[in-house]
Order: structure tokens, then C-alpha cells, then sequence
């Protein structure tokens, strides 16, 4: 199991070693920019901000959750780092993505071909919409490695043979041969997730990646990811609503709402801890976090899509928790009192 | 006594191969009057085809169904279109099922229509009174589905399964599609309505967590079959079989530990073809080799507690008599 990530040590260099990353610090090294860095970003649909001055990092080995409601931003955030947003009706206003110290925003869209793949991939929801239907698995798994790799065809399909066997397919040499319409969803996500990390990319963004799946195959494919990154050094940057699921899995969180990140910390530290009125009231309002039957306490009101996001800080019509500036000016996101690592967007937090 | 009794419920559908799909296999259960049973599974359980055939929504292949004393399997046309005022659905996708062309005020009038309940004006009365119960805004009625948020629409939903004052509702993943933040003003929402209306809901979901928060017995469904059902917090406290425990605690939980799970292998096997003895045998880590003979009867274990069912093998079933 550890031939992958000794691959891309020896196609790399600077890549961390299988002992390095497990040691890996919690949060990013001071001294070295991590791998992946959203500056500032900014993206406009049709004169309205979407998402807003989002800055986030992930470093090799990391798992970082964004998480948020529907309408927060989350998912055009994942789409703009590998520039598959929808432009020119959705597109990138200000800020910058940085992929080792090299701005994606920047790069003619040739090169972002060889970015795709190659350095950053993406997996999504639902499999079956980005799978081809009419090619068999190893076709699809194979092409990719034809695309990004000097193999021969017969090469690669020996390549995405192990590929499908790493990520836990059951009867990988019979798979190759089969449709897409002939597994499970579950099984349908694990030939995604071959195929986005045929090249050993070195950023794997998921999109909500389990949200369609049963519980018990959630936790297959979330387990699947975790052992990958931590084996191969990749960083994941996880999209999704599932709080749990960040909990269990990710190394740090961002919270988004109204297109802004709120608050950022360590999932454990946010966890424990969350200083963001919205944050506590979400996890607050969870039926987990409260006795069976009891009146849960629920956040009134509704999510404002962009365009009609109110003055000041996005929350404060729906804030427990208000002050005067809150409707006045938007609260900057700054470190939260004694923890220098989490940062909150509020003018009270908790 | 109860308000709803399944006996020997199977629904098969035919196959597109010839295999015939066993959706349902020889469910039996109860619902009491004002209680909420919670039925969970993963997709192809059967939980929904249950649900549906418990309405004869969709037509049972073979067993028993009682409500309110009266064995509606029997019944024709003029008689469930009676029995329906009083058993009503709300499903996942409010919009999906709120006809668009029609105004909130008519969408929720309608079972009122249909059954020939009320002049134009108590109907009137009788929607403003259901707007204000599901906590939508005054002026809902004279606007269009598309109009209001998902969370909204759910409300519509239950408004109209609440028209004719039904004694019995089915909610079908009625808060699975929802934003957390409104998702919890859903539950309190039905919390609230069975409280003051003395509603059973048949609660599905393959959402544990919340199946917990409002069920007072759960119900585990697995490739058509109750594996084991009893109240709520014996079935979250104290799970029995190995399928429910895997599934416990398969959910991701904040402050819950990955090394503490169960973890499963495998998916849920193809309902045309079951695997012979007990279905989750294949996936089961604690599978003997009696699990992939003999089918494990659904009961009370020996050395169980009262009303906890369960079916399997390590659990033997007291014997009778």
C-alpha cells in the first residue's frame, strides 16, 4: 500500500515523506507557504459578490473541511481552485489561488489542463454524472493515467488495475470491463476517486463526495480518503454540510456563511469551542446534541442567497446574539481571544 | 389497541430480468394511537415501499393490514378513499409533490376538495387555520408554491396531509432534504403538531440521529425485513443486532473516535437475489455458520428485555410456550 506515495516521492522530491506526514503538525508550518493558499477570493455572478475575501490554506497531508449550508459558497469556492466555474456568468473578481507558490488565477486556461489531474483533481457528488456511461471503468481509469503519464495502453490499464484494487474495489480485474450503470453508487464513488488520483495529484478536492451515499458506505469511502492522504502526503480540501463528518475526519474547518468564511480553527478546537454565533447555533440545533424528544433550538429565519445578503455581518437578522455594529459593518475575521489558530468573523463571538 | 397493525406485509415487484425483486418480506408490526414509530435503513431496505404499502399507496402482495379495527386490505375503492382521511403522506421533495400551477391556499385545500369536505368558505377557514398551525406566513395562500423556500414547501406539504385531520401520517424523508438550520425547525414543527393533534407518524429515515430525536420505538429495516425494532433508547442505548450496532456507529458524530467503529465491508446484496439464511450474513462480523443457512426468526431473545425484538442468530429467540 505504500507504492503510491513512494511514487510521487521519487517523481516530486519536495514531497513529504510517508514518516513526515504522519508526524505532520496540525496546522500549517510557519516557515514554508503551504500547498494550497486561497488569497482574498473573490467571485462575482452578475455584479453580486458570491463568495467574499475567502483565505484558506491546506498543507500537504492535511484534510480541511469548508462546511456550511446550501447557498454559502462552498461548492463555487471548490470549483473556482480548479477554474471550472461556469465563467463568464460566475468568475473570479479578486484573490488568488495559489498552488505552491504559483497562482492558478493567472495561468492561461492551456496550462490549467496540465494543473487538472496532474497537481490538483476533484471528485463530486453524484459519480454517475461524471462518469462516461457508454466506457467501461477501465477505460475511464486508464485514460487518465494515458493523459498524464508515458505509458503504453496496456501499461495503463495495468495501472488502473491497481488503482481500482487500491481504492478498495472489490474483483478489480473484473471491473475494468464493466459500465458505470453496473455498480453501486458506492462502488461508482471508489472508480472517482481511481480516477482522480491516477496521477498522484497532490490536491484532491471533494465535493460533497458521500452525501448521496448510505451511512455505512459513507464511512467506507471517508475512511478510503483518510488512509490515501495520510499514505500518500495528498492534501484534501472536503466540501460538505455534514458537521459529523467534519468532526470525525478533518484536521482543520471553515465555516462558511453568506459567501464568507466565519470562523477557521482546528476541527477540534471549533468543536469544543465554536466562538461564531452561527457555528454554535448550528451545532446547537443538531439532533445529536440534544435529548431525545426535546424541543430543538433552532436558528429562525432563512439562509439570504447572494444579492440579498444583508449590510454588515450575513447572520445578524438570524443572530441569538447581537450587537449595535452588527448590521452596520462587516466584522473582520480575526484570531479569537487566546488561540492565536482560530480565527472567528463576529463582533460577539461566544 | 392499536391504530395500525401489519401482519405478513411482502411486497415483490417483478424484475426486469425475471427476478422478482422481494422489496418487502413479511413485515409485522404496530402502531399505536399518537405514537411515532421510526423506520430506518439504508436505500433498498424496503423502508419506503413499507411505508407506502402501509397506505396501500402501493399495493401489498400478500399480508394483513388493520386500522382502526377495520382490515383495509379488503377494502375497495369507495371505502380506502374513505379510510385515506384519516392516514396521510408527506414526502422528501415538497416540490416534486406541490402541484406549481396551483396556489398554496388551493395546493392545501385539496384533500378537503377531493373528499367533499366543506363549503368554499369553512374550506377557507379551514386553510387559514392549517397556515397558522404550520407556522407559514399570513398571506401563504395566495401564493405559488415556487415562492418559498425548501423548508416552506415542507410546510405546505404537512399542512395538507393535516387537512382532514388524519390520525395517521407517513413521513417519507420528510426532513432528509433540508439545511440542517431549518431541518430543526421541521422536527419541531411535527414534535409540535403530534403533541397538540395526537398524531401516529410512521417517521422514515435513514437519518439515525434524527429518527432518535423523534421516535418513541425505531424500527431497522434490512433488504426488506425488520431486524430488530423496540423503544427508541433501547434500540440507540442497547442495539442488538450486529447490523443496527454497524449502523450506529457508522453515523460520524462530533467527539466520537474512528478506531471506536464497526466497520462494515461490503454493500447492502441485490433484493431480486437474497443471499439464503439471514441477509446481512455476508457483511456480518460476527457471522456463524448457522447465519447462512437458516433464516433467524424476528422475537423476543431469551435473555431479552420486553418489547425488544430482534432477528438473529445470537440472540436465539425464547422458545414458546
Amino acid at each position: 500500500m505504500k507504492e503510491p506515495g513512494a511514487q510521487i516521492d521519487k517523481r516530486r522530491g519536495q514531497y513529504m515523506t510517508n514518516s513526515a506526514v504522519q508526524d505532520r503538525p496540525r496546522s500549517p508550518d510557519t516557515g514554508q507557504a503551504p500547498l494550497l493558499r486561497l488569497e482574498g477570493l473573490t467571485l462575482g455572478a452578475g455584479g453580486n459578490a458570491v463568495v467574499e475575501d475567502v483565505t484558506l490554506d491546506a498543507a500537504a497531508g492535511e484534510m480541511v473541511g469548508l462546511v456550511g449550508e446550501s447557498g454559502c459558497g462552498k461548492s463555487v469556492t471548490a470549483l473556482a481552485i480548479l477554474r471550472l466555474l461556469a465563467e463568464p456568468q460566475i468568475r473570479p473578481t479578486a484573490g488568488r489561488v495559489m498552488l505552491d507558490g504559483r497562482d492558478l488565477l493567472s495561468l492561461p486556461m492551456r496550462d490549467m489542463e496540465g494543473v487538472r489531474g496532474n497537481d490538483v483533481a476533484m471528485i463530486f457528488q453524484e459519480p454517475m454524472t461524471s462518469l462516461n456511461p457508454v466506457l467501461t471503468v477501465g477505460d475511464q481509469v486508464s485514460e487518465a493515467i494515458l493523459l498524464h503519464r508515458d505509458v503504453s495502453r496496456a501499461g495503463a490499464m495495468e495501472a488502473a488495475e491497481a488503482m481500482l484494487a487500491k481504492v478498495g474495489l472489490p474483483a478489480p480485474h473484473r471491473a475494468l470491463g464493466r459500465y458505470p450503470h453496473e455498480m453501486s453508487g458506492g462502488q461508482r464513488q471508489r472508480v472517482m476517486i481511481a480516477i482522480a488520483l491516477a496521477c498522484g495529484p497532490r490536491l484532491l478536492v471533494a465535493d460533497e463526495p458521500t452525501t448521496a451515499l448510505d451511512v455505512t458506505v459513507q464511512a467506507q469511502i471517508l475512511d478510503l480518503l483518510d488512509d490515501l492522504r495520510r499514505e500518500t502526503g495528498m492534501a484534501v480540501l472536503l466540501i460538505t454540510h455534514d458537521l459529523g463528518v467534519v468532526a470525525q475526519y478533518c484536521d482543520r474547518v471553515a465555516v462558511m456563511y453568506g459567501g464568507r468564511i466565519v470562523e477557521q480553527a482546528p476541527a477540534d478546537a471549533l468543536f469544543a469551542h465554536p466562538r461564531h454565533r452561527y457555528s454554535q447555533a448550528l451545532l446547537a440545533t443538531m439532533p445529536a446534541s440534544n435529548p431525545p424528544g426535546a424541543r430543538l433550538p433552532a436558528i429562525a429565519g432563512l439562509v439570504p442567497p447572494p444579492g440579498k445578503r444583508p449590510p454588515g455581518c450575513a447572520y445578524h437578522p438570524r443572530c441569538a446574539h447581537p450587537v449595535e455594529s452588527c448590521a452596520a459593518r462587516m466584522p473582520p475575521l480575526a484570531p479569537a481571544t487566546g488561540a492565536p489558530d482560530h480565527s472567528v468573523r463576529c463582533w460577539n463571538p461566544a | 389497541m392499536s391504530l395500525l397493525s401489519a401482519r405478513n406485509l411482502s411486497k415483490v415487484f417483478p424484475g426486469k430480468g425475471g427476478a422478482p425483486i422481494r422489496a418487502v418480506t413479511d413485515v409485522s408490526l404496530d402502531v399505536a394511537p399518537g405514537e411515532v414509530l421510526g423506520l430506518v435503513g439504508e436505500s433498498g431496505c424496503g423502508k419506503s415501499t413499507l411505508g407506502r404499502s402501509l397506505l396501500r399507496l402501493i399495493e401489498p402482495t400478500s399480508g394483513e393490514i388493520t386500522f382502526d379495527g377495520q382490515d383495509i386490505t379488503v377494502l375497495g375503492k369507495a371505502g380506502m378513499k374513505k379510510i385515506r382521511r384519516d392516514m396521510q403522506i408527506v414526502f422528501q421533495d415538497p416540490f416534486g409533490s406541490l402541484n406549481p400551477t396551483h396556489r398554496v391556499g388551493h395546493v392545501i385545500a385539496e384533500p378537503l376538495i377531493v373528499q367533499g369536505v366543506g363549503d368554499k368558505a369553512t374550506r377557507r377557514a379551514r386553510v387559514a387555520e392549517l397556515i397558522d398551525l404550520v407556522g407559514l406566513p399570513e398571506d401563504a395562500a395566495g401564493r405559488y408554491p415556487h415562492e418559498f423556500s425548501g423548508g416552506q414547501r415542507q410546510r405546505i406539504a404537512i399542512a395538507r396531509a393535516l387537512a382532514l385531520d388524519p390520525k395517521l401520517i407517513v413521513a417519507d424523508e420528510a426532513v432528509s432534504a433540508l439545511d440542517v438550520s431549518i431541518q430543526s425547525q421541521i422536527v419541531n414543527l411535527i414534535s409540535d403538531l403530534r403533541a397538540r393533534l395526537n398524531l401516529a407518524i410512521v417517521f422514515i429515515s435513514h437519518d439515525l440521529s434524527v429518527i432518535r430525536h423523534v421516535s418513541d420505538r425505531i424500527a431497522v429495516m434490512y433488504l426488506g425485513r425488520v431486524v430488530e425494532i423496540g423503544p427508541a433508547e433501547r434500540i440507540m442505548e442497547n442495539p442488538q443486532h450486529p447490523y443496527t450496532r454497524a449502523l450506529l456507529s457508522a453515523i460520524p458524530r462530533i467527539g466520537a473516535r474512528r478506531e471506536d467503529r464497526v466497520r462494515l465491508n461490503g454493500e447492502v446484496p441485490d433484493p431480486s437475489a437474497p443471499p439464503p439464511g439471514c441477509a446481512f450474513h455476508g457483511r456480518c462480523p460476527q457471522v456463524m455458520e448457522v447465519c447462512r443457512k437458516t433464516l433467524p426468526p424476528l422475537g423476543q431473545p431469551a435473555d431479552g428485555e420486553a418489547h425488544h425484538e430482534v432477528a438473529c442468530h445470537l440472540h436465539p429467540v425464547a422458545a414458546h410456550g
